[in-house]
């Protein structure tokens, strides 16, 4: 049985269709990595996945259970975690608090401040700063930490790499590599189409709302994955 | 000698004005709520441990044992009865319906207790006139020191509640950005709602202390909302301890204008609730209201 599976999806804002018909699985451990221009809506299907947006139709399954209509906090509790889009810390709390929240009210797990400052050394002598005061990779890596704290099976992360200088995306995909796949199944929104290649196990393709391209990461060539990109050429998928 | 005795008393009474603004603060730190029915809940309190003083034949204290339990109920109920509905429709509907309850809660009062004015001083006489004469002309009455205690006991217990509990890390992450604590697992109208139990059950709190103190009628609601936000704003919209500061500058404000002249207490305090919103300072709290 799939970790996660995706039917016939469908998503949007008020007249405005984001997400059209999209259907796929997701086993434990894999890693995915969904790219497609501004507008495809990727972000709109992360948030269906996450219970922030509610579909207009289709069906989320999450280890087995039907969970297209709970809401965010159900799902964290069930195992699904989100790092949104601009990282989205709680600036006016310290990093240890904005850890601690997300361990306080997500599931029971291995997580804990130790690990995820083993796993983002870069945070261990943040934990008492305020959230406002870091810079931009230190508060994508405060909020992949805060994520892992909820102990997901599921991380779903929007743009990881949006706004950061190549450091601080080299040093969060380096903490990412070194997750353990027990413990995290990933998908990944990524614009970087070099570096969704290289990371993920499987790569979906959106356009206008629709998945135009789906195969193994290592089936994929970039030029494949730039014309579904920009739609030159509406490929099936690979293997 | 006479000023350091209206400083005294002023600061005594802006206790129990912090007591009273401290929910105030709240619903609108977690909720950015101005709850306009605040006052008619603080009075709603006060008649609730009147029936049960006028019942029971207890202190007004030993009342806030049935009081506060049911005024939290009130309060969960309220937020998740109406408030939580209001929230979806946008600012001006939250302030529309909190007005909207604060005429239910008056003219359900006046239905029921008359317009009579009330006071709970009979059910507490030793506590309500009882004083200590510092010098001859310096006299701390005693509801005064233990308004100002219960408010510095308050505020202080819900800063150590917001900073050092995990309901109070979510009411914090919550009243940042509500849609992103959910991602984490929070419940946001659960944590409404224990925020707005609790703001309810310090109103209550404030209202016993300030219906000891002086008297309550079904219409005294609207004058206690206005003290509230008055220190809320003076203090600093969203923060605790400067609404004790609030409170206690409007309480000395309102002291020394009634010792002018009696007709001035109540203009002073609207004149320094006026100053503040006039200064650097008060520009920016009006920003935050209106963001």
């Amino acid at each position: 049985m799939s970790l996660l599976q995706v039917e016939d999806l469908e998503a949007g804002y008020g007249l405005l269709k984001a997400v059209r018909g999209i259907s796929f699985s997701v086993e434990e451990g894999e890693r995915i990595a969904l790219v497609g221009a501004n507008g495809a809506g990727k972000t709109t299907l992360l948030r269906c996945l996450a219970g922030a947006h509610q579909p207009s139709a289709g069906r989320v399954s999450f280890d087995g259970a039907d969970v297209t209509s709970a809401p965010a906090y159900k799902r964290v509790a069930s195992g699904v975690a989100m790092v949104p889009e601009g990282r989205r810390l709680f600036q006016a709390l310290t990093v240890r608090e904005n850890l601690q929240v997300a361990a306080e009210n997500g599931r029971p797990g291995p997580w804990d401040v130790a690990r995820v400052t083993e796993a983002f050394p870069m945070l261990e002598p943040l934990l008492d700063r305020r959230a406002s005061t870091l810079s931009g990779g230190q508060q994508q890596a405060a909020a992949i930490a805060r994520s892992l704290m909820t102990n997901p099976r599921l991380l779903l992360l929007d743009e990881v790499s949006l706004g950061l200088s190549p450091v601080a995306v080299q040093s969060v995909y380096d903490s990412l590599e070194g997750l353990d796949r027990s413990r995290a199944t990933l998908i990944l929104v990524e614009q970087d189409l070099t570096r969704a290649l290289a990371f993920a196990d499987r790569v979906l393709c959106m356009l206008e709302g629709r998945v135009v391209l789906e195969g193994a990461a290592n089936s994929l060539t970039r030029e494949q994955v730039t014309q579904a990109y920009f739609g030159l050429r509406q490929a099936a998928g690979g293997s | 000698m006479t000023w350091a005795n209206l400083i005294v008393q002023g600061v005594m009474l802006g206790g129990i004005y912090a007591l009273l603004a401290c929910g105030l603060s709240l619903l609108f730190g977690v909720m950015r709520i101005i709850n306009l029915a605040h006052g008619d809940i603080a009075v709603l309190g006060s008649y609730l441990v009147y029936v049960v003083c006028d019942h029971l034949g207890w202190s007004p204290f030993l009342a806030l044992v049935i009081a506060l339990p049911v005024m939290l109920v009130l309060g969960y109920l309220l937020q998740l009865g109406i408030l939580d509905r209001s929230l979806r429709g946008g600012q001006l509907v939250p302030l529309l319906t909190t007005f909207g309850l604060a005429i239910v809660i008056q003219n359900l009062l006046l239905q029921v207790f008359s317009p009579d004015v009330h006071s709970l001083a009979p059910y507490a006489p030793w506590i309500s006139t009882a004083s200590w004469n510092v010098t001859s002309q310096i006299s701390v009455p005693l509801i005064g020191v233990l308004g100002l205690v219960a408010a510095v006991a308050v505020l202080g217990g819900l800063q150590a509640f917001l900073h050092r509990t995990p309901l109070g890390r979510a009411m914090r992450a919550t009243a940042q950005d509500a849609d992103t604590a959910a991602l984490v697992g929070i419940h946001p109208k659960a944590v409404y709602a224990r925020a707005t139990a609790i703001a309810v059950a310090t109103a209550t709190l404030a209202g016993t202390f300030l219906a000891i103190r002086a008297t309550f009628d079904p219409s005294s609601g609207s004058t206690q909302l206005i003290f509230a936000f008055e220190a809320v704003v003076i203090g600093g919209l969203g923060s605790l301890w400067g609404t004790l500061w609030g409170g206690i500058a409007l309480g000395v404000a309102q002291a020394i204008g009634g010792h002018i002249d009696p007709q001035y207490a109540i203009l002073a305090g609207h004149i320094l609730f006026l100053a503040v919103l006039a200064s650097p300072r008060g520009r920016v709290i009006a920003h935050g209201v209106a963001a």
